[in-house]
């Protein structure tokens, strides 16, 4: 069993899932079922994986590797540490549901529109399994870039009336983005030891290159990271392409490919370049923190739920590109714990409010008011997503913010001040966006036949409430998986933990 | 000095002293006092209309249960001897990483349990009257699912034994209460007046967050043991800046100055709500928390200070503009504000106030309690309405109500030998040995605290029963059913002897006293007696002022306009105004004008210039976007193709 390629099978399940799609004669029926039973079956396979995992290891695991382009140095190389399958783990679980979720997004109509969607959808999980377990740095590249083709298909095929301007402003960001990284993966390999496996990760860590060199490819790797995540100020793709996506287009999207940006951040930023991630740190974190109050801040303004919410998470990026650059274990234990956090609680914020929209056809929250009397299934999960986005104890999200928080305070006092204002914010944005769509008296142009959830949603609901309370109460799975690569990146960093001001003092005296 | 080293001395000689002993028997299940309450939260909400039907009894009767096991406990505990009556319940490991390790644990000591027995007793006694007052609501389960779960969050608050898992219970508290100031929010006031709730509250949070935030800073550590036993080894400014950042949170949960704003608003949800939410047990959540933090307070003179001057800011605050207010509700929370003022007030003043403190929170628990729903009882009998103005001479059609609010009138105003004069007067008494300057302002500020609350308390008293009856038209008052009467007698028993009961008896000072040690009496700076007969006659010239005004005299049906300061009572002095003024507002143009920028300057100017400068060059590429995927794939394998080319060369 331990010599099975699970990564790559993960990886070629969906793949080929959507080739079948493709091939099958158009007017497929069965092309939902299909394809929901293709991505179970890579869940099942990614839970076989994870068993394999030995938690507490902090080596990378389930390696595969294969000569690919000896001739560039360029390898098929995969393998997860902690952070990897945690985020592998996301990307399986929110796919099936996304499905769910999408089922009645495209007619059936007999065309091959609705098989092109489904496969769409399929390629682009083979694509975040890929990019996520790629150990070798131009495999990650492809990866990185490959995904932007399902994703603007996707936006630009099945999106809302403004999807082409959207899909192209996504295209040309990450575009931009990638183009920079590549100069950077390029020029890192010149500096590497070269060979027939020049591009392998083990081969381009704790190379210390220094000096002006380190800091360009620093920042080009950089650039590409903070478009993608989204950071201040190059967030003002995400909003509209999270607007015009499908609901669970925008939580695949949101949910898990922006978090190639954060993970990249730490995978390659902070363990290949160390002396030039200590030198960003400062401005890194100005950003992070602006991140913060400027998303919530725009989120407050948002007339369109789907923005309101692309702007939470911007501000929720923030807090975890903060946690990352605070460099302590437990920020960043607390950040990459958001990134799983984030995506659970964003995906029933997409798809809740995509529920709402299919009912009421606006997106404008003005458009609403007093659901909970129309809808209160619909509008009762909506509040606690919210509180999820709010961070309340006992849900999901707070165990991250809290861990990014208290974890930033022992190395950036101010920064972590000032980021956690957003915990008040994010009360301001989450209740005044729910009060404006639930409460007041049930409004009187709605029909009495609309609908509460159907059973189908409830199945793409439960499962995320699910999580919100199972990772809100008893995170200590997730944490265990985490923190060994937090460490292992610490080390590569050279940065150690403050130690508590009391014992210092002690150990002084 | 020697009254700081009983308690924290103590904590500092042997960190271990404060450290628990794991709990066996009947303790080991206190875990059932919160899962009781959860599970009926869960059943319900989870459950829909199945449980309909049997919903709200099933949540009355899981609430008992958990009295019961809190009443267990405490006969176990004390059962054992004063110095080993601190136990610990370990559940589980909850977060753990780097240097923070929290376990989620139980603290079974005399303050968790003192609490635990008020919060379940008159819970219960309130879910009971509920079902009385929520009777023909057509989403009454609802609301027992969310009593219930407000009972589960208030046990987690105080029996949690690190700061971490309080926070649990702190914003668990602060979601109930959310959720029942807007049970009715088709009224979009409600709605508002939710929101407003949590916000505020959140600027409480906050301060908690960061608090804990140094406390791993300095400590390393959340849990109570390590924080309290280590508390001095830090520096004297840290502990002053952990404790005015506490401070900062028990003024939003309690309602204290500068964050009261939210308490006047919450009024909104159902009566059994503000009785049990926003009087008896969520709000006096600051007082605890300070209460929990003596360690710390006990180290740091000028935190404590602080807290001293919120409590005698926040009972002269809320007894001025408990004096103006004609909405009987309103009146009500205007007074809880000032009372727990009074409870601030004693533990700012450390050691010789914190027994005090608890002492005139669970008295105010019953009284104030038994108020409110005896508000309820009266709104119930003139269909909701609140304007005391068109009350009246109601003290002869519903009798058991005029009765038990007279109980808790008497107790609030401290009637000799009631519960309240007890507490409340130990408060001033402590308020006059405080040392130098203090001792004076503090003292006097409870004086003349207390002179005002017999003038209001009667005011709302004379304007509701006596006098003669103003009501509207369709008035036909009629006593309350017995669900409803029966736990407003109960709190009224409560009220007249609770004090006579806890404390010449000395029960509550020898429960208290492990916790806060023995608190030595101080010179006082006026002899006792002067105090008292002060207070005394005090009360007297307040109620007799509220008789001639309000009980003799005519009542206008509309108020008058009245002078400047009436006026500025009547809308809570200015708070609002405030706000509005100086936050709402310029926040609003703040969130506008960044909308505006980051559309015109952000994604039009700055960045978006750069993607239009690459859309640009992309025209020039347009017609390669032919929208056929073939050509898009042959594109991409080129240009990795030219990659790969460029690299090969390089090499």
């Amino acid at each position: 069993m331990s010599d099975m390629p699970w990564l790559s099978i993960m990886l070629a399940v969906p793949a080929l899932g959507a080739l079948a799609l493709v091939l099958m004669p158009r007017g497929f029926a069965r092309a939902r079922e299909f394809a929901l039973g293709v991505s179970l079956l890579t869940f099942v396979l990614a839970l076989f994986a994870g068993l394999e995992f030995i938690v507490g290891n902090s080596k990378m695991q389930l390696v595969e590797e294969y000569s690919w382009i000896p001739q560039f140095g360029v390898s098929f190389a995969l393998g997860v540490d902690g952070i990897a399958l945690s985020m592998i783990m996301l990307s399986v679980i929110l796919v099936p549901i996304c499905l769910v979720a999408a089922w009645d997004d495209v007619p059936a109509d007999g065309s091959r529109r609705l098989q092109g969607y489904v496969a769409w959808i399929l390629l682009l999980e083979a694509m975040m399994i890929g990019v996520f377990a790629a150990t070798d740095v131009f495999l990650f590249y492809i990866f990185f870039e490959a995904m932007l083709v399902p994703v603007y298909f996707l936006i630009g095929q099945y999106g809302g009336p403004d999807r082409a301007r959207a899909a192209t402003k996504f295209l040309l960001y990450s575009l931009l983005g990638g183009l920079i990284m590549l100069v950077a993966v390029i020029g890192l390999y010149t500096v590497g030891p070269g060979g027939s496996d020049g591009f392998l990760l083990a081969n381009l860590t704790g190379l210390e290159i220094g000096g002006l060199t380190e800091k360009l490819l620093f920042l080009g790797f950089f650039i590409a990271f903070a478009i993608k995540a989204p950071m201040f100020p190059v967030h003002t793709w995400l909003p509209h392409a999270a607007t015009e996506a499908r609901p669970a287009t925008a939580v695949l999207l949101v949910g898990v490919l922006d978090k190639v940006g954060t993970f990249g951040m730490l995978r390659f930023c902070l363990q290949m370049f160390p002396e030039a991630s200590r030198w960003a740190t400062p401005v890194v974190i100005v950003l992070a923190v602006t991140s913060v109050i400027y998303g919530a801040l725009l989120a407050i303004a948002q007339k369109d739920m789907m923005r309101l919410i692309a702007f939470t998470s911007i501000s929720h990026f923030g807090f975890i590109v903060l946690g990352i650059f605070a460099m302590t274990t437990v920020s960043q234990t607390g950040s990459t714990l958001y990134m799983v956090n984030h995506g659970f609680t964003t995906a029933a914020l997409f798809l809740i409010a995509g529920m709402l929209v299919a009912r009421r056809g606006s997106r404008t929250i003005a458009d609403y008011g007093g659901w909970q009397r129309v809808t209160p299934l619909i509008a009762g999960t909506l509040l606690i997503a919210g509180l999820s986005g709010l961070s309340l104890p006992g849900l999901n999200a707070f165990v991250s913010e809290f861990l990014v928080i208290v974890g930033t305070f022992q190395r950036y006092p101010a920064a972590a001040v000032l980021g956690a204002t957003g915990v008040i914010l994010a009360a301001l944005y989450i209740l005044l966006w729910y009060q404006k769509i639930a409460t007041g008296p049930r409004p009187e142009d709605v029909a009495s036949t609309t609908r509460d959830m159907t059973v189908r949603e409830k199945f793409v609901v439960a499962p995320l409430i699910a999580a919100f309370l199972v990772l809100g109460f008893y995170p200590k799975p997730v944490i265990d998986l985490l923190e060994p690569a937090v460490t292992t990146t610490l080390q590569h960093v050279g940065v150690t933990d403050p130690a508590p001001t009391v014992t210092a003092e002690g150990s002084e005296g | 000095m020697s009254v700081l080293e009983t308690s924290a001395g103590l904590a500092l000689a042997d960190p271990s002293a404060v450290r628990a002993i794991e709990a066996t028997g009947t303790s080991a299940l206190a875990w059932l006092l919160i899962a009781l309450p959860l599970l009926g939260a869960g059943l319900l909400l989870v459950g829909g209309r199945a449980t309909d039907k049997f919903g709200p009894l099933l949540a009355t009767l899981l609430s008992w249960g958990s009295f019961v096991v809190g009443a267990l406990v405490v006969l176990q505990l004390a059962g054992l001897g004063a110095e080993e009556r601190s136990l610990s319940v370990p559940l589980w490991d909850w977060v753990t990483t780097g240097n923070l390790s929290v376990h989620a644990g139980l603290l079974i000591d005399p303050l968790s349990m003192a609490f635990v027995l008020l919060i379940t007793f008159v819970g219960s006694l309130i879910h009971v009257y509920s079902l009385g007052y929520m009777q023909h609501d057509p989403d009454k389960r609802r609301f027992f699912a969310y009593l219930n779960l407000f009972v589960a969050a208030m046990l987690i608050l105080v029996l949690a034994d690190s700061y971490l898992l309080l926070f649990v219970g702190w914003e668990g508290v602060g979601l109930a209460s959310y959720l029942l100031i807007g049970f009715w929010n088709h009224n979009p006031a409600y709605a508002s007046a939710a929101n407003k709730a949590f916000v505020v509250n959140r600027i409480g949070d906050f301060a908690l967050i960061i608090a804990m935030a140094y406390m791993l800073y300095t400590y390393g550590a959340l849990d109570y043991a390590t924080v309290h036993g280590e508390a001095g080894s830090a520096a004297t400014t840290t502990l002053t800046v952990i404790g005015l950042l506490l401070l900062l949170g028990a003024c939003g949960k309690s309602a204290q100055f500068p964050l009261q704003s939210w308490l006047g608003d919450a009024m909104a949800g159902p009566t059994p709500v503000s009785a049990l939410i926003h009087a008896a047990t969520m709000v006096t959540a600051g007082v605890y928390l300070v209460a929990r933090s003596q360690a710390i307070y006990d180290l740091t003179p000028d935190a404590r200070l602080a807290v001293a001057i919120v409590g005698a800011i926040t009972l002269l605050y809320g007894a001025i503009v408990g004096c103006a207010k004609d909405d009987i509700k309103k009146a009500l929370a205007a007074s809880t504000m000032s009372q727990i003022g009074y409870m601030m007030l004693a533990v700012g003043l450390g050691p010789i106030g914190y027994i005090y403190a608890i002492f005139h929170l669970i008295t105010h628990g019953f009284f104030k309690a038994g108020m409110f729903l005896g508000a309820g009882s009266v709104m119930h009998a003139m269909n909701d309405r609140v304007d005391m103005r068109r009350f009246g001479a109601l003290g002869r059609e519903i009798k058991t109500t005029w009765i038990t609010f007279g109980a808790g009138w008497l107790a609030i105003i401290g009637f000799p030998f009631t519960a309240g004069w007890f507490s409340k007067d130990h408060i001033i008494e402590s308020a006059f040995s405080a040392p130098g300057w203090q001792g004076w302002v503090f003292g006097l500020v409870a004086l003349l605290g207390a002179g005002i609350t017999a003038f209001y308390m009667s005011r709302l008293f004379f304007m509701t029963f006596h006098g003669k009856a103003r009501w509207e038209d369709d008035a036909a008052p009629h006593e309350s059913p017995l669900t409803m009467t029966v736990p407003m007698m109960v709190l009224a028993v409560g009220s007249l002897v609770l004090g006579a009961v806890l404390y010449p008896t000395g029960v509550l000072t020898g429960w208290l006293e492990p916790v806060f040690g023995h608190g030595e009496a101080h010179e006082s700076l006026i002899p006792l007696i002067g105090i008292q007969v002060s207070v005394f006659v005090l009360m007297a010239l307040g109620v007799a002022l509220a008789w001639l005004r309000y009980g003799r005299d005519e009542v206008p049906v509309v108020a008058p306009v009245g002078s400047f300061a009436t006026r500025a009572a009547r809308q809570d002095l200015f708070q609002d105004e405030f706000n509005e003024t100086f936050l709402r507002r310029p926040g609003a143009g703040l969130v506008a004008g960044l909308e505006v920028a980051d559309n015109d300057v952000i994604d039009g100017g700055m960045v978006g210039g750069t993607s239009r400068g690459l859309a640009g060059v992309a025209n020039v590429v347009r017609q390669a976007q032919n929208g056929f995927v073939r050509s898009y794939a042959l594109t991409m394998l080129a240009g990795i193709v030219a990659i790969l080319g460029a690299v090969w060369v390089i090499q």
